[in-house]
């Protein structure tokens, strides 16, 4: 077992994303994820890898968009105004079949926003941030040891499925510490990428890295084929953490930071006697539809809860189909709801309020 | 028999999209002349641009990448720190690099980045049906200056060889044209310096072609090459801009 040191979340990403052999990273600074940022700049140089600050978001991700061609594992953060303006290259990439992994740490918007933790990006990130028929995998990790875990996952998933997959914090997971494990540290074999554009040798036919087919027919086909893709992911990708719903008869849907305010709402929900449990989507896209439409036929209410005005609870409702009250409660610019406040609007909802 | 004309390698055995009298043709064979010469066609990665040229991943015989409008030089960035062995090339046009792509273009030049770039400036923008560039010439007429490019209103074309030469990456920036044979000899060896200047590890060149574009001017090939010396070569002239090299021997 390794030692438990106490790490920021934005290095804790970093640390882990280098662990997971991802040695080049592309990005600008933006609050609250410069730290992670800062982390690569000094680490990446010592190891061979290559940290560069990029010119703009744009140039960033384009910067991306060439080291994945290129065969390598590829990082870049930001948080929602930088993330914004990188949609354009990750629909690129998502259109080229490349993996990568892209950071969001979200904080409060419309425009300049605020710099304070929010998750107001989920229809960005899950609903096609950029232009055309695509989809990322969004993985929202709860807390910093969480996080550390996924990010390995994230560059995994990314090339099984060869499509960008986006790891969403908040601003609080970003910027708060926590203990954490690295586990074990081991060697890292990065799978050769058979379609990189990493020089012919003269021993292949040239490889073309493109998202571009100007008869209809064939980007329908391209488009099609990335479709059974995310079909797989799907089947085979979701992850949901489903906590006290044996005797739930209320559910709280959450995700990110404010699943943790959620658990302590339930403890003192419970300690009330309502019995309320937790349905927490670790993976935004693909949304686990049949954990809520499970709940659904047994529970008499789900209250879903965020960080931004109500995103996520247009997918409960949908997998939810009408078959039980969905209500929403939420704080958004960067405000995060108490415990207190949670336990109000469910008794609300209990209440028919 | 000996044969005294043929195909480059690097270029693909491909009928070309190009117009009658463009000389993207032209500037595509001599890139891939290079690239033949220098035998590194194994070890290139050129990066294609959105505009006239944007179907060069399909011509050039190397392993292709196809950026965003604007964004090549940052994507020839992520490939040259990823492979940095490799020789990377982009090939732009000028609504590409001097226009949405002007923040990549200044800071991949700033950084030394040690990349080549091909810029074709020919004063329009060609695959959307002859715009405005930031290139077209004061007076000129296109679908978006009707009236001729006014400087009041539509500001000045972009001299982008002068712009770099002030930054302290550019390594070499040349000035040349395709309009005369001569002068695309001269076109050869400078884009030839600036591949070997890659492969020397000297950093970030440039080259700029001035082009034709009959199509989109309402010129026939020949008064095309006419208009181009007349009116593009006075206000862009030809030369060498920047020679890191050549300023430390001096």
């Amino acid at each position: 077992m390794g030692e438990k040191v106490l790490m920021k979340g934005n290095e804790a990403i970093a640390e882990a994303a280098i662990r997971a052999g991802c040695k080049m990273f592309f990005g600008y600074p933006i609050t609250p994820q410069t730290e992670l940022a800062a982390y690569m700049a000094k680490r990446l140089p010592k190891i061979g890898g290559v940290f560069l600050q990029a010119e703009s978001e744009v140039a960033a991700i384009n910067m991306v968009y060439g080291a994945a061609s290129a065969g390598k594992r590829v990082l870049t953060s930001s948080s929602s105004p930088g993330v914004s303006l990188k949609q354009e290259g990750i629909s690129y990439i998502a259109g080229s079949d490349l993996p990568c992994v892209i950071i969001n740490i979200v904080r409060g918007g419309p425009g300049l926003g605020g710099i304070q933790p929010a998750q107001s990006d989920y229809f960005q990130a899950c609903k096609g941030g950029g232009h055309g028929d695509y989809h990322l995998i969004v993985l929202a990790p709860g807390s910093i040891q969480e996080i550390v875990d996924i990010t390995k996952d994230a560059f995994e998933l990314s090339e099984k499925y060869r499509m960008p997959v986006m790891i969403m914090g908040d601003g609080m997971l970003g910027q708060m510490m926590e203990p954490i494990e690295f586990g074990e540290e081991t060697e890292v074999v990065v799978p050769e990428r058979d379609y990189a554009t990493n020089g012919t040798q003269m021993k292949r036919p040239h490889n073309i890295i493109n998202s571009l087919y100007i008869e209809p027919s064939e980007l329908e086909k391209t488009v099609l084929e990335r479709y059974e893709r995310y079909k797989k992911v799907e089947e085979n990708e979701t992850r949901v953490e489903e906590y006290m719903l044996d005797d739930a008869e209320y559910v709280i849907a959450a995700y990110g930071t404010i699943a943790r305010v959620a658990k302590t709402a339930i403890a003192n929900l419970r300690k009330e006697g309502i019995k309320v449990g937790l349905i927490r989507p670790i993976t935004l896209w693909p949304f686990p539809s049949a954990s809520f439409a499970k709940a659904a036929d047994k529970v008499k209410g789900i209250l879903d809860v965020e960080m931004s005005m109500g995103q996520m609870v247009e997918d409960v409702r949908l997998s939810v189909n009408g078959k039980c009250p969905v209500e929403f409660f939420g704080r958004t610019g960067g405000v995060i709801p108490t415990p207190g406040e949670i336990c109000d609007a469910l008794k609300k909802m209990k209440e028919g309020k | 028999m000996e044969k005294v004309f043929e195909r480059p390698k690097a270029l693909c055995d491909v009928p070309l999209h190009y117009c009658p009298g463009c000389t993207h043709g032209i500037v595509h064979r001599l890139v891939a002349e290079v690239i033949d010469e220098l035998g590194i066609e194994g070890k290139t990665v050129g990066v294609a641009p959105v505009g006239c040229a944007v179907f060069a991943y399909n011509y050039f015989n190397c392993d292709m990448i196809e950026a965003a409008h604007g964004r090549a030089p940052a994507v020839a960035t992520g490939v040259k720190r990823a492979l940095p062995e490799n020789v990377v090339f982009t090939y732009q046009g000028d609504g590409d690099l001097a226009a949405i792509g002007t923040a990549e273009t200044v800071h991949a030049a700033s950084r030394g980045e040690n990349i080549t770039v091909i810029f074709i400036n020919n004063a329009i923008y060609g695959m959307t049906g002859g715009q405005m560039a930031p290139t077209t010439l004061e007076g000129q007429v296109t679908q978006t200056s009707p009236y001729g490019r006014d400087l009041k209103t539509q500001g000045y074309p972009v001299r982008v060889c002068e712009l770099l030469s002030n930054t302290g990456g550019a390594a070499y920036l040349e000035r040349v044209s395709v309009d005369s044979v001569p002068n695309i000899k001269k076109a050869k060896a400078a884009i030839k310096k600036a591949f070997t200047n890659q492969i020397e590890g000297k950093g970030f060149s440039l080259i700029e072609v001035l082009s034709a574009c009959p199509t989109n001017w309402g010129l026939t090939p020949t008064e095309a090459l006419k208009w181009l010396r007349e009116n593009m070569i006075p206000y862009y002239p030809l030369g060498v801009y920047k020679d890191k090299e050549a300023e430390k021997n001096d």
